[in-house]
Formats: C-alpha cells, sequence, structure tokens
C-alpha cells in the first residue's frame, strides 16, 4: 500500500494552484473539471510521479470552523522537507509569504510555519546534520 | 486577576515564561514545539492552553488575534510586585 493522494482543504482552487505552484514550486497534475470545482492535484518536481496533493475546495460546512480553531492555534496541515529551511524562509518572505513561525533550530530538525494564502498553515522541515 | 505566585509556582508554567522571553508572538504549536523539543516536556496542548489561561489572567502573558492567529507575548510588568514587596535588603 502506497499513499497516494492527500487533500489540503482550499478557499479557492485556482488561488491555490498559483501559490503551490508558481511560488512554492510544485508541479499540476491533474485538473479535471467537476462542475463548479475541479479534481485539481499537484506533486513535487523532485517527484512529480509521487504522491498527490489535492487542492479541495472547502465548501463543506465543517470545514471553516474546524480549520480556523486549527489555524487559531497555529498547528499546520501539512510538512514539507526541504534542504534548507532558512533558505526557503529567505525565498519566501522575499515573495511575500507570511509566516507564523520564523526558523528554529530544535536539535535534530529546523522547522518553520507559513501561510499558505488559502486557510492552511504549512511547516517547513529539514533534518539537522548529525555534530560530527 | 490571577495571582502572580500561583501562575509561577508551576515549572512548565515558568519555562513557557522563559521561552516567550526568546521569542515574542509565539503560537500554542511553537510553544508546544520549544516545550517537547528543547525541554523534553510532553504536557498536551490542552495542558500547554490551559497553562497560557493561568498565565494570561495573572497578566504575565497577552494574546493577540492577528489575522487568523492567535499570538502570546510575554509581559514581566506583573513582576514587579515581588520586588516592590520584598526589595532586596544588604544582610546586616
Amino acid at each position: 500500500m502506497r499513499i497516494n493522494v492527500m487533500s489540503i482543504f482550499v478557499s479557492d482552487q485556482r488561488a491555490a494552484l498559483e501559490f503551490y505552484t508558481a511560488v512554492l514550486g510544485f508541479v499540476p497534475v491533474a485538473d479535471v473539471p467537476l462542475g463548479e470545482f475541479s479534481w485539481l492535484t499537484i506533486a513535487s518536481s523532485e517527484d512529480p510521479d509521487g504522491m498527490q496533493i489535492l487542492l479541495e475546495p472547502n465548501n463543506h460546512p465543517a470545514v471553516e470552523p474546524f480549520r480556523s480553531a486549527i489555524v487559531a492555534d497555529g498547528i499546520p496541515w501539512a510538512s514539507f522537507a526541504v534542504d534548507d529551511v532558512q533558505a526557503e524562509y529567505d525565498r519566501l518572505s522575499e515573495r511575500g509569504v507570511v509566516f507564523t513561525q520564523a526558523p528554529t533550530d530544535f536539535g535534530p530538525v529546523t522547522t518553520a510555519v507559513f501561510d499558505d494564502t488559502v486557510g492552511n498553515l504549512i511547516q517547513l522541515t529539514a533534518m539537522n546534520a548529525a555534530p560530527a | 486577576m490571577a495571582d502572580v505566585f500561583q501562575a509561577l509556582s508551576d515549572p512548565t508554567r515558568r519555562t513557557i515564561l522563559d521561552e516567550l522571553l526568546a521569542r515574542d508572538e509565539q503560537t500554542l504549536f511553537e510553544l508546544c514545539t520549544r516545550l517537547t523539543m528543547t525541554h523534553g516536556l510532553s504536557s498536551s496542548r490542552q495542558a500547554v492552553s490551559q497553562h497560557l489561561d493561568i498565565l494570561e489572567t495573572a497578566g504575565l502573558i497577552r494574546t493577540e488575534r492577528r489575522g487568523r492567529y492567535k499570538l502570546h507575548t510575554i509581559d514581566t510588568r506583573p513582576l514587579a510586585q515581588i520586588d516592590e514587596r520584598w526589595p532586596q535588603k544588604e544582610p546586616a
């Protein structure tokens, strides 16, 4: 069994696609119109045939109360691995991305948390090399 | 106002204040991460949230809603009453 698709609820599918591709650097995979919405997925440019993220509309009435409470407490919905959290922080901040947690070294791991502009917080993570 | 002394009586709450002194405007998530990763404290988010409520009622932290996030910042002013009540005194 492998992970195929996981969802991120987004407040606007087209704005989400723009942010996740043009700003973060993911690649589009599927974009199938389904009435008002689309089956809209992206994947990592480093693994375009790998796991997909579905940019899922947040129109179910249960989504916003749940998500607002999670976001208010600063809890990220997903965690993306990068080589250098500080470099990504610098690059994304330059593009206007808002971080709720600046890069922080926690020993084995460095993390930061940013706002994806379509309703979620996302964590960036890099494993730190063990001290020699 | 809740008692500052009672708020300070718990070691986890003192550690929360230490971490807030290191950085203002932290979310509950960041504080929980710091307690776990830096201090090996395994308090649940709910327990940390309750500690934050006690610290806020005692005036030792302020919370601010910025956009969609709730941020916590330390306020050390209530600690002045400790020094006012028991000022430093040279031994006789």
